[in-house]
């Protein structure tokens, strides 16, 4: 059984008189400590789909499971609970809240938990020591770079430990160096770690560095390959 | 708390617009105990009165004399203990108006007689008594001037033109604050010799036997006088304190009503810049979801930033209004004696802060519980 289950999901939008038809029957299957990379142009429903994996949206119909658990049949209560133990999101941008430092940033996804505060201490420097932002704990975001955010928010999306990374064009901000930075880290996370891990990009040298990439044309998956100079098992 | 930290790291987001809301609040809280004060205080001062304490006053009006004869034919009435009288001497002393406090001439010994409330040493008391040109001051009044007994002070007639000068020998302090502790009295015959032995009277204060035949009374002494020169109107002293009530009421009113537009405006304003500070935080929220926050968690924080806003004001402004007020002596001007922030207005106060904390922090509260993810993060990106 693989550890995301997208099967026969259907998912429209309305907008004003409109219907747009993102899937239409899109299956896919992805295993634990996978690390797949999205490709597509803009508005191939990408997003769409990280949205439906992370709970945050619902298909129209069709199923959506993550390690077993069905997510498209979740109740909104149910769902903050399931996303704050299995999910881990970054966005390209927003990520973080400005009046928090990067520590408390941080620490957002362990104050779900019934972890102690010195447990979240020891938690969230581990995750800042991981992303090699170790010392820029009570930094602001506006005092950090951009590849800085990126990386204090990856230490969110890994401090709670999910099962799940669900990444939005992370990079899409980031100059060369930055982007460099935070893919090779995504790597050591799924190499090291074990984490699974799903990123939308539009650059393909980013994608080289997953070991799956799939292809999204309106909705529709028309490639999948395993990289080549991606890691191989 | 855990979530606490949140909760600070967004009121310190503008700290100059929190801080200016916080102040808001807190002007319209101080505004508000101000105003209940005032009518709570004359409420207060209408109800003063001796049970077995008659006034009677000129049937056209307080500011109406009557002859100072009435008080014989008075006395002869059945079930009447005793009578006094009593004039209003405005006069100034000073050059400021805020300066202000009432002066009453009156028969020193029925007076003093009929008002146990008003106390003093007796040493002083009996000095008073005897001396045609000594006056007895309110504690208020002699702290605010520095003055001591034995001295000499000079009052600049208005309604009974030229100099007056008395010597203060005794300084009283009431039992009951709707005395005042800031009036001054003085002989009756001193005021009546130098006015050329005109006989005249503000009003009459009559002590009665049993309070019960109050009315009756009241009605024997209106009788008397009813094809007299002036006729007279009594009624007891509870009446005449809320009659004058009444009339500063009228005027309290529409200050209150003045106020209370005042205080609904600064909490609208203050309402408003809440809910702009939240909805400038919608992908924020988006974000908080997105890690796992629930719609119940988003909703509590949003209305627990609000309600330490509100508290905060209402801590200043009532907090303000019950320490500033004693330590300036606040009466009126002379007004309103006794005047007090009760704990009922502090309550009030505060349930007016709770009702400004719903009121500004539900609908961005509900507003964010109730934020659809998705929609909001495509909204920031
Ligand atoms: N909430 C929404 N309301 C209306 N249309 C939407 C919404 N979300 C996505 N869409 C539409 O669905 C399509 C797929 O969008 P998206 O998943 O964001 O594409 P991508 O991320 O691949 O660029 C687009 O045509 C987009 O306009
Ligand atoms: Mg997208």
């Amino acid at each position: 059984m693989a550890l995301v289950e997208i099967r026969d999901v259907y998912k429209s939008f309305q907008r004003d008189t409109q219907r747009i038809d993102v899937f239409t029957g899109l299956t896919i299957d992805m295993e634990a400590g996978s690390f797949t990379a999205l490709m597509g142009p803009s508005g191939s429903g990408k997003s769409t789909l990280l949205n439906l994996i992370a709970g945050l949206d619902k298909p129209t119909s069709g199923v959506v499971r993550v390690a077993g658990a069905e997510v498209s049949a979740m109740s909104p209560g149910e769902l903050a609970a399931w996303r704050a133990r299995n999910i881990g999101f970054v966005f390209q941008s927003f990520n973080l809240l400005p009046v928090l430092t990067a520590y408390q940033n941080v620490e957002l996804p362990l104050l779900l938990t019934h972890l102690s505060g010195k447990e979240r201490v020891e938690r969230v420097r581990i995750a800042l020591d991981v992303v090699g932002l170790g010392d820029r704990g009570d930094h602001y975001p506006r005092q950090l770079s951009g590849g800085q955010e990126q990386r204090t928010a990856i230490a969110r999306a890994i401090v709670a430990d999910p099962t799940v990374i669900l990444l939005d064009e992370p990079t899409g901000q980031l100059d060369a160096k930055s982007s460099q930075e935070v893919l090779t880290l995504l790597q050591r996370l799924n190499k090291e770690f074990n984490k699974t891990i799903v990123i939308v990009t539009h650059d393909a040298h980013a994608a080289e560095r997953a070991k799956m990439t799939l292809h999204l044309e309106k909705g529709d998956l028309v490639e999948k390959r395993a990289a080549v100079s991606g890691a191989a098992r | 708390m855990k979530y606490w930290h949140l909760v600070t790291a967004n009121l310190r987001r503008h700290k100059l617009r929190t801080a200016l809301t916080i102040l808001s609040v807190a002007l319209a809280l101080f505004l508000f105990a101000s105003l209940r004060s005032v009518v709570t205080t004359l409420h207060t001062n209408s109800q003063f009165g001796g049970a077995r304490r008659l006034v009677a006053m000129n049937k056209t009006g307080i500011v109406f004399i009557l002859p100072v004869s009435y008080a014989n034919k008075i006395k002869g009435l059945r079930g009447v203990r005793s009578v006094s009288w009593a004039n209003w001497f405005g006069g100034k002393y000073g050059e400021n108006a805020r300066d202000f406090f009432p002066k009453f001439a009156i028969d020193p010994e029925s007076y003093l007689g009929m008002y146990p409330e008003i106390k003093l040493p007796e040493d002083q008391k009996q000095a008073f008594l005897r001396e045609r040109t000594a006056a007895l001051v309110g504690k208020g009044i002699a702290d605010k001037f520095g003055w001591k007994v034995d001295q000499n002070i000079t009052i600049q007639g208005t309604i009974f033109p030229g100099d007056w000068t008395f010597t203060i020998r005794g300084i009283y302090e009431p039992s009951d604050p709707a005395i005042g502790d800031n009036v001054m009295f003085f002989h009756h015959e001193y005021f009546d010799e130098r006015l050329g032995h005109a006989g005249i009277a503000g009003w009459f204060v009559v002590e009665i036997n049993n309070a019960d035949s109050a009315a009756a009374v009241a009605k024997e002494i209106d009788d008397q006088f009813q094809n007299s020169s002036a006729a007279t109107k009594t009624g007891t002293e509870k009446e005449f304190q809320a009659g004058f009530a009444t009339m500063l009421g009228n005027v309290s009113l529409l200050m209150g009503a003045i106020g209370t537009a005042v205080v609904f405006a600064i909490l609208l304003i203050t309402a408003n810049a809440m809910m702009m500070s939240a909805s400038e935080r919608t992908g924020e929220v988006a974000v908080m979801k997105t890690i796992g926050f629930s719609n119940r968690t988003v909703f509590t924080l949003v209305l627990v930033e609000a309600g330490v806003i509100a508290l905060a004001g209402a801590v200043i402004g009532l907090g303000v209004a019950k320490g500033f007020y004693p330590l300036i002596k606040f009466q009126g001007f002379g007004f309103l004696p006794g005047f007090n922030v009760t704990p009922l207005t502090m309550l009030w106060g505060l349930l007016l802060a709770l009702g400004l904390m719903l009121a500004s922090g539900l609908v961005p509260a509900m507003r964010a519980a109730r934020l659809p993810i998705v929609q909001a993060l495509r909204r920031v990106e």
